[in-house]
């Protein structure tokens, strides 16, 4: 048995590190470890629970609402505060299309050259391209000339012989299957991609003032005031603007994502039985409807890959462990903590940098390990899916059928490395089909003269209880993200964040139990252990976002709130 | 191709290009090209002129390469350069830099990627641009960010020192950033700090707006000098003014038109923002005029206050966000002066004094500042 080290593991947000051993060219067993800490919650306590989105936003600058949005609903749902009905479309508005352009992103600028070979795309067919293009998409940037200049500009690049970002990649490895054509397609709508994401992500900008970090989240409501009146608030223009950014990010998705996914997929079907991991799905629900707050998505967990159970989640029942993480707990090892009990000492005892190899046997990550009635939980939009789809979700059910049925498979192809890739479509092309609907609702309500954006009955501390605790829950494009407040005399008393990355990143627990990473890998066959593209193809599929993972609270007691005077 | 060769003294073979000409075969028009050199000159607070100049010198500019870092960062400022303004031109200044090292978006993986990087140091020692997201963990021997095994600080001093100048991006590079809040848990610092002999420039923000990424990189390759800075490290181009001196609703403020809740009409009307805790006042930073995701917006045009992201240690000294700025001390306005910062307080004196706008705060100024700082 030899073991291998993948670090850094790029393409991905944050510092990840694999470990994994190998019997042969087999992966027989892995070791997920996040290798930077910060102690953002460490850094919240003391501090105003109104500031905490602010704090926690930063958490991460790739999914950059997410944490802004559970934050906001943490601090809501401990002071009881409904936030009126404009506020919670501008905000679906803004997890939505966050949804959809963190997705893309993934395929084409993460994810995708584990599949695109980009030096194969140089002997491509111009032509031959341009006809496969026609065969999959109507998308109107398609011709020979066009795919000859792309050809063209990478040839240019490749010929100063010097590759920059794509230097020293596995390229030519064998286990790359895509014919020439559509790797220069995919290319060149990797080069599309970047544009478009740019652009249709200024909907942020004109909600949230930009993009990445928007600034407009506020316990109770946003910081956007609506006025059709006004030049300095939401008013017709600006909708004007953001339909017109919906209907961009709709067609995209529609004409060269999915298909590209799918002409992608259909070359690597044996994929859809690699990578499974876990087995379990834990799903928060999203998208709540303004008045009822009835979830688009439902929330559920299922348990073994049975879809036909799905259970209720209820807060009480996640647990974070720390046997195999750098942390302490007071009472000991061998037990969870319920995140508003959550307690942390962090206590490095991994070897002093520079290093080899982490001491798998023992603490190996920054990264705890969070278990849901203790099971470890795969999280993300295949799990997202499969609780709708299992719930009985009609759109989520047409559209996952649909999908199996273009690539020949069946529902067991879902718990897999493709299943997660072709879930992540998806889940992308639904919401983009769904977004222009909370806009018609927003513009409803604004043309019945309701322009409430926010409810100031407890802005004001002094109308706040002196405890209270609450706990905030967003589905985040890498999946279910929860957010733990507990409040004392106006104070942030305990802060604790259970993050998408944390559940799917995760390293054993108490039981030995491996987390999702480290359990999808085994069995993952290399080509050459010393290029291991399979492991990266797992690994991105889950869209790691390993400086979310990494937070923690202290128990320590520090004073926060005093302030140095400059 | 815009690139030729030329041997040097040295006798050794250096590419040369022609940015005129690698612009044409991306299909950007020398007239785009002049208009993106003015926009340039604008940022730099250059004069109008300066364009041709620029032009003139990005055209015999040689190919120096570029690597980006990343520590304790939340990739923030790498998805800010994603989302840049002038997005042909300034993503080909990156590619006529040559980004080497990128973990985001680099194909290569693990040793592959760590020989990347080891290569452009081995190779072009003081040659290279160093880009830094992200601070530097100083405590208990570095643990707190290891890549490839080694400790940030360990790359840092390695890869920095042996550049010839370190961009940092971001307040966490630029300062120490979020994770050096206190109690600062990790020992974090920003870069200068972290190695002391490395030649940096800061570029705070919470992301940087990558149009002063740009900016800097140019002024670079044209001058062949960093851009002069303040105090603080930070180029006078980008922070030589307030958010407050240039902010669009400015007007509002000397006239005492202040928003004083959430939504109400003066929110709404786009009224000065002092009073729900904007930090412009004591904030250096060209969000106004340079405004992000292609000049679409900025916090205070989305009706939030600016919270100050540019400057250094802004999370403690800058919070409670909701808070307004303390007012001038002896005037017995409101007593939390001390609480938040002298520095502020001071800056603030002189601009609220200049202006003569005491008498303004006074009037019905008793009850939040005073209730929420129990």
């Amino acid at each position: 048995m030899s073991k291998i080290v993948i670090d850094p593991i790029t393409r991905i947000e944050g510092h990840l590190r694999i470990e994994a051993a190998l019997d042969g060219n087999t992966v027989s067993d892995a070791w997920s470890s996040s290798t930077m800490f910060r102690g953002v919650e460490n850094i919240l306590k003391g501090r105003d629970p109104r500031d905490a989105w602010y704090f926690t936003q930063r958490f991460c600058g790739v999914c950059t609402t997410v944490h802004s949005i559970a934050s906001v609903r943490a601090v809501e749902n401990a002071l009881n505060i409904k936030v009126p009905p404009n506020a919670e479309l501008i905000r679906n508005i803004i997890i939505g299309i966050q949804n959809v352009q963190d997705h893309v992103i993934h395929f084409y600028h993460l994810h995708a050259l584990d599949w695109v070979d980009i030096t194969s795309g140089l002997r491509a067919d111009p032509v031959k391209t341009a006809a496969l293009a026609a065969s999959i998409s109507e998308w109107p940037l398609n011709s020979p000339t066009y795919f000859k200049e792309v050809q063209d500009k990478v040839k240019a690049f490749v010929a100063k012989g010097r590759l920059g970002p794509f230097a020293n990649a596995y390229w030519g490895h064998p286990a790359y299957k895509l014919p020439p054509e559509a790797n220069l397609l995919a290319t060149a709508h990797y080069l599309e991609a970047l544009e478009w994401q740019k652009d249709i992500i200024r909907i942020h900008a004109i909600l949230g003032s930009k993009n990445p970090h928007p600034q407009t989240f506020l316990v109770g409501g946003m910081s956007i005031p609506i006025d059709p009146d006004s030049q300095n608030a939401l008013n017709a223009d600006k909708l004007i603007e953001i339909r017109r950014l919906l209907a961009r990010s709709k067609e995209f998705v529609e004409k060269v994502y999915i298909p590209d996914l799918l002409a992608v997929a259909s070359f690597y079907k044996e994929w859809a039985a690699i990578g499974a991991g876990v087995g379990n799905y834990l799903s928060y629900g999203e998208y709540p409807d303004p008045v009822s707050g009835k979830q688009w998505l439902p929330a559920g967990v299922i348990v073994g890959k049975e879809l036909d159970r799905v259970h209720p989640v209820s807060q009480e029942k996640v647990a974070e462990y720390v046997d195999h993480s750098w942390y302490q707990y007071q009472g000991g090892a061998g037990r969870g903590l319920h995140p508003w009990e959550g307690e942390t000492d962090y206590r490095y005892t991994g070897p002093m940098p520079p290093y080899q190899n982490l001491d798998t046997d023992h603490k190996y990550s920054w990264v705890k390990a969070p278990r849901y009635q203790e099971l470890p939980m795969e999280v993300g939009p295949l799990a997202r899916l499969l609780v709708a789809y299992a719930s009985g979700q009609k759109q989520v059910q047409d559209a996952v059928n649909g999908t199996l049925k273009k690539l020949g498979v069946g529902p067991e192809a879902l718990f897999s490395t493709l299943g997660r890739t072709a879930a992540r479509g998806i889940d992308c092309l639904l919401v983009a089909e769904e977004l222009p609907k909370w806009l018609d609702q927003l513009v409803d309500n604004i043309g019945k003269g309701d322009l409430k954006a926010h409810t100031g009955e407890k802005w004001d501390p002094a109308n706040w209880p002196v405890q209270a605790a609450g706990y905030g829950w967003h589905e985040a494009p890498r999946g279910a993200l929860g957010h733990w407040i507990k409040i004392k005399d106006g104070k942030i008393e305990n802060y604790q964040a259970v993050v998408p990355s944390t559940w799917n990143a995760s390293p054993r627990d108490a039981k030995g139990q491996r987390g999702p990473y480290e359990a999808a890998l085994i069995g993952t066959q290399l080509a050459d252990p010393a290029k291991p593209l399979e492991i990266l193809r797992t690994i991105h599929s889950f869209d790691p976002c390993l400086a979310c993972a990494v937070h923690v609270l202290d128990a320590g007691g520090n004073e926060l709130v005093k302030v140095k005077v400059l | 191709m815009g690139d030729s060769t030329r041997e040097t003294s040295t006798g050794a073979v250096e590419r040369i290009f022609n940015v005129s000409q690698l612009l044409e075969e991306k299909g950007v028009s020398r007239r785009d090209f002049m208009k993106f050199c003015t926009t340039l000159s604008a940022a730099l607070a250059l004069p109008a002129g300066f364009a041709p100049r620029i032009a003139q010198a990005l055209d015999e500019v040689k190919r120096p390469t570029l690597v980006w870092l990343e520590f304790q960062d939340c990739a923030g400022d790498t998805e800010a350069l994603l989302r840049a303004a002038n997005p042909t031109v300034g993503e080909l200044i990156l590619d006529i830099l040559s980004v080497d090292y990128h973990e985001t978006v680099m194909a290569a993986a693990g040793f592959q990627a760590e020989e990347a990087l080891a290569k452009v140091v081995r190779e072009q020692k003081g040659k290279y641009i160093a880009i830094v997201e992200g601070s530097i963990p100083m405590k208990d021997g570095g643990v707190y960010c290891c890549v490839a095994g080694r400790s940030a600080l360990d790359i840092a001093r390695e890869v920095c020192g042996n550049a010839l100048a370190t961009v940092a991006v971001g307040t966490c590079a630029s300062y120490g950033g979020l994770p050096a809040a206190r109690p600062n848990p990790t020992g974090a610092v920003g870069v200068s700090q972290a190695v002391p002999g490395a030649k940096v420039v800061n570029l705070p923000g919470c992301p940087l707006n990558a149009d002063n990424l740009t900016a800097t990189v140019v002024h670079y390759l044209v001058f062949n000098k960093l851009p002069a800075a303040d105090a603080l490290g930070r180029p006078l181009f980008a922070y030589g003014k307030r958010i407050h001196d240039n902010c669009e609703r400015r007007a509002h403020f000397d006239a005492g038109q202040y928003v004083e809740s959430w939504g109400d009409p003066a929110h709404a009307k786009g009224h000065c923002l002092y009073k729900m805790g904007c930090k412009g006042p004591e904030t250096y930073h060209n969000c106004p005029t340079q405004k992000f995701n292609e000049k679409t917006s900025w916090p205070v045009a989305s009706g939030h206050g600016c919270c100050g992201c540019s400057q250094p240690q802004f999370w403690d000294t800058m919070t409670p966000i909701y808070h307004r700025l303390p007012n001038v001390p002896g005037f017995g306005i409101e007593s939390s002066a001390d609480k938040i910062g002298m520095g502020i307080a001071a800056g603030t004196a002189l601009a609220f004094g200049a202006h003569g706008l005491v008498s303004a705060f006074r009037k019905g100024d008793s009850a939040e500042g005073a209730k929420e700082d129990r």
